[in-house]
Order: structure tokens, then sequence, then C-alpha cells
């Protein structure tokens, strides 16, 4: 039992533990659930020396306040919430090695909707179905299956070799409270260009039921996120409805992350994190795996474009992101000596 | 039971990382049986970075990470081709392999037993009425069914189940309830159905079952599963008590 822990002294809005989520088990109808950013989680896992797959904490908004028990090492990444320590500014996007007793603030957004929060060694919850994600509407895994609560203590785990050395080359650095790497990855982030963003999306398996304008009403039109939006997914609200062109039948199938369903009413919907694993509504995109976390980082009101890519574009997005994801984790390694974390 | 490679079959991207399988457009038997064979196959022998397998009533999807997907491509598959094409043909390979069986004979039969009507099913008058019925004729038509689990989804082990009489069916409730207790038994036009779990929802409710359909701690965590045959038994109260304290 590791002795490194943080406890909640606010939770704010919403703050949840995650991790890449659950697989395996949609097949009986369990959320596959997980970090809405899987980029800024990832990332700010990599940064600590964790794997990716450890859990973080997710952190919605604002308003959270936690009292680092342990000297350790934590990154956070994702949306910009005016992170303090001790009421000092805290650099995002790079290892922060902590003072015990340090208090970590996320007083005030400035972007993005959702901050992530990794601990050298990853927080010690319960795997349930082999993943350590909170799903709220079943009051699964997670934290007592439940979002943080003030005067939670979160337990977290032995930190790896390569955290200890990340650890070690930070302890020389002390200035006040913290000491924070000189080096970032927030070249990552995603949040400091919210501004309309331009999400690219493939034309889904129902694209061509729909009539002729409204297909061209998708990518033609500005949306804006619903305020009903939430970790299941984003409602869409644009000027043009967006209709069939003959009432359909739809049989339930299975949905993934980021697939667009569009019910009766003309709105469409972008099924995320905590989607349900089948849907029955028409289905007129799917959004390209690259760019489903800037919904996590999109708030109610923020709007947004649909730039129709090919299946084919989309996977070479994917392929192109995902070996920048691992030149970074190799370059932490590699900085750290440690060719295995 | 087989799958031949007569092409019968339908394959499209469901984005970058998934792909599905339709092997029929209807809710029926044959379809379903198709879906379990390839499911079950794809289970015993996953392709390499396959994640999972998500069967629905005529189809079936395939999660995949593209990067594994990309590192293990072997000789005789082309490093020209996308991922999705890479997946499609690994798939066509299986799906024309002719020992594809999903045999009746393995059909699991799951008995439930519900207590009806009274605080557990208040809406067991309603539906009786609707159909000219009392609510012991209603119970009798339930109970008298085997029903066929399509599929798994909506909620955590929430099953949609085939097979019911159209004598008991019945509309909607004009408002949802906000909360239907875990182990309601339902009836919503002309399916029926259990809830494993608790969750809003506007289904009439006839019955309660004391069986617990979701354990999120169990290897298989739900009781049901896709393909599986399923029976309700009428309970009294103090047999709905004996259940819950495990006597029975």
């Amino acid at each position: 039992m590791s002795s490194y822990r943080i406890k909640v002294l606010r939770p704010g809005l919403l703050t949840t533990v995650q991790d890449l989520g659950r697989y395996g088990f949609q097949k009986y109808g369990v959320v596959a659930g997980g970090v809405m950013d899987t980029g800024a989680a990832r990332t700010a896992n990599w940064l600590v020396g964790n794997a990716d797959r450890e859990a973080v904490l997710e952190i919605t908004l604002t308003g959270t306040e936690l009292v680092i028990e342990s000297e350790m090492v934590i990154a956070v990444c994702g949306g910009d919430m005016s992170v303090t320590i001790d009421g000092q500014a805290m650099p995002l996007w790079r290892p922060v090695l902590i003072r015990a007793g340090a208090v970590v603030k996320f007083s005030a957004y400035r972007s993005g909707c959702r901050s992530y929060l990794a601990a050298a060694g990853g927080f010690d919850v319960p795997e349930v179905m082999g993943s350590r994600s909170t799903y709220l509407r079943g009051s699964i895994g997670g934290f007592e299956g439940r979002a943080m609560k003030a005067g939670d203590v979160l337990a977290v785990k032995q930190p790896s070799l390569l955290s200890a050395r990340i650890h070690a080359a930070l302890s020389a650095g002390f200035e006040g409270g913290f000491s924070a790497s000189n080096w970032h990855a927030s070249h990552f982030a995603i949040a400091e260009n919210l501004a309309e963003p331009i999400i690219r999306a493939i034309p889904g398996t129902h694209f061509d039921l729909f009539t002729p304008g409204s297909q061209e009403d998708l990518f033609n039109q500005t949306f804006r996120i619903g305020v009903q939006s939430d970790r299941m997914g984003c409602r869409l609200e644009g000027t043009q409805k967006l209709q069939l062109s003959s009432p359909a039948e739809m049989l339930s199938e299975a949905v993934a992350n980021g697939t667009v369903q569009v019910p009766p009413d003309g709105n469409p919907i972008v099924l995320l994190a905590d989607r349900q694993t089948t849907g029955g509504y028409p289905r007129i995109a799917q959004v390209a795996t690259v760019d489903i976390p800037v919904f996590a980082q999109l708030k109610p009101g923020d709007r947004f474009r649909f730039e129709a890519v090919t299946q084919q574009e989309a996977e070479r997005l994917y392929l192109d992101g995902e070996r920048d994801m691992q030149l970074l984790k190799a370059a932490i390694s590699y900085k750290f000596g440690a060719r295995h974390t | 039971m087989l799958i031949t490679n007569d092409a019968n079959y339908e394959l499209l991207p469901l984005g970058d990382s998934a792909v599905i399988i339709r092997l029929g457009d209807g809710i029926d038997e044959a379809t379903h049986r198709k879906v379990g064979a390839l499911t079950a196959y794809l289970e015993e022998h996953p392709f390499a970075g396959m994640i999972e397998c998500v069967p629905a009533f005529a189809s079936a999807a395939i999660h995949y990470d593209p990067v594994a997907v990309k590192k293990s491509r072997v000789f005789s598959e082309s490093i020209h081709a996308t991922i999705y094409e890479t997946v499609c043909s690994r798939l066509q390979l299986i799906l024309s392999a002719a020992e594809l069986s999903g045999a009746d004979t393995d059909r699991r039969t799951i008995e439930i037993p519900v207590c009806y009507g009274g605080e557990f099913g208040p809406d067991l008058s309603f539906v009786a009425a609707h159909n000219g019925l009392s609510e012991e004729e209603v119970v009798a038509i339930h109970t008298s069914a085997s029903y066929l689990v399509y599929m798994l989804g909506f909620a955590p082990g929430f099953p949609y189940l085939g097979g019911m009489s159209e004598r008991i069916a019945a509309p909607r409730r004009q408002s949802p309830r906000t909360v239907i207790p875990q182990g309601s038994v339902g009836i919503a036009g002309g399916q029926t159905g259990v809830y494993p779990v608790a969750t809003p929802g506007g289904w009439q409710l006839i019955g309660r079952t004391p069986l617990e359909l979701f354990s999120p701690r169990e290897a298989v965590p739900s009781l049901l599963r896709s393909g599986d045959s399923v029976r309700f038994k009428p309970i009294t109260k103090e047999q709905y008590n004996l259940y819950l304290e495990g006597a029975l």
C-alpha cells in the first residue's frame, strides 16, 4: 500500500476518476466510458511517468480544490482552469513536483471545459470490468461509483521507475511550493483554438437517407453546443433542422464514440464517452477520432462547423496523430533514460 | 447453420476504428443466429488489433485499434491497403469460412421469477383493460411464451426480447416515470423487457423480479446474453421476499 494521497477539499462542478474506458463489455450493454479528452489525459499520464491507461481525475469547468497530502509529481492537461498551487499559477502540460500539504485549486475557466490531473503512480481505485472509469448513471467503477465529494481521499499507487526519475530531476528546482519542468507538451493543447473550430467527420451509415438539403446543411451551417450536453453526448443546435427524405424505421445497432445521430426533431446528437452501446436513430455522420476530444472542450453555447472527410482521410489523421503521441511518450522515456516504464 | 461465402452480408465503416457487418435487415431468428455465430467465432478467434464485437438485431460492430492492426499485418496483406481494407479482408476470410455454425442446441434457457401486479406492477390493470383481458389472463399469456434475447443494449444488461404475444401489447405511458425500479418487468408496444438497473422510462410496468440481472463484479456481469431463451414464472409476494433473502 503506497502512502501517496490526494484529498478533495471542494469537488467543483463535476470531478470523476476516469481512464481510457471499459472495453469488452459493450455486448452486455455496459458503456465504454472513460476520459472525454483522450489526448489530454494520455499526455498528463506520460508527463508524470505513468502508462497512458492509468486513472486520472477529470475536472469539469471549475471549483475543484485538492490537497496534495504527500510530495508527488502531478501534471494538469486539457482545459485551462487558472490552476494555482497555494495561490501561485501552476504551469500546465508539464510535470510539476508538489510539496506535501500544497493546495491545488481550479479557480476560473479560461479556455476549454475539461481538465485532467494525473498523479505519478496513477489513482488507486479498484478495477471494475477491467477499468477504473466512473460510470455515473450505473454507479459503476471509479471512486465508489460516484463523483468526488468534499473529504474524499484518493490513494495514489507506487510510482514507476520513470516517475521516480522525473521526481528526482525536479526536486533540485523548487521555487516556492513547487518545481515545474522547463519543458512542456502544450503543442498537444486543443483548448487554445476553440473559436468556432472545424470538426472533421465522415458521412455516416445513413447519410444517403437524408434530404439533399440536409446533407449540405450538415457541412454548411454553424452548430451550437446545447445546454443539455454532458459526458453521454453533445446536443447540437443549428438553424436548419436535418430531415430524412422519407420516414425510415431503423433497427437498433451498435454505435461508436463520435457517432452523430439525428432524432426526429432534426437536431443532431454527437455520442461521446458515456454513450449507450446501441442506438436506433439514423446516423448522419461519424466524427473522425482525432477530433472527438474537441467536443470534450466545447462548452454549451460554443459554436463549431463540420468538415467532410473520407474514411481514408480520417484513418490517416488517426495514424498521424497516434505517431505524434508515441513520439511524445518516447521522448519522455528517452529524456529520463528509462526504456521501460 | 452455416454462413456461406455467398456474400450475403455488407461491410460498412463506423468511422476510423470500427466496422459494421450487416447480415440482414429485419428482426428474425435466422438473422439473429447468423449474428450470434459470427460473434461467437470472433470472440474465440479475434484478429490481431480487434478490441471487441458488439452484436445487435441484424448486425455486429467490430471495434479495432488501427495502430495494432497496422503493426500486425503479415506478408500476404498489402501494406498499401488502408487499415479499414485490411480489417475487411480479415473479416471476409472469416465470413467465407464454412465452419461457422450457430447450433441451436446450446441455447440457454433462463427462468425469471416475477411477482405480477400490485405495487410491483402498477400498470397491469391498464394492460389488461387495454386488451379486454383480465389481469390473470395477461399474466398467463406473458408467462406462457418463450422469449429470445436478440441483443443487450440501452442500459447495462437490458435485454431486447422477441416473442411477446400481440394480445398483451400496450402503448407507452403518456408521461414517462422518472425512475423505474431495478427488476421491473414492462411492456412497450409489442415488446417486453426487464430493467436490470433503475432508470427513467415510459414502459407499462406489470411486475418485478427479485433476480439480479446485472452484477458489475462478476466476470460475466449480465445474467442474460444475446441468444438466450427467457421464460417468466409467476411468484407471490412471499416468494419474492424469500428470493431476496436468498432462501429460494
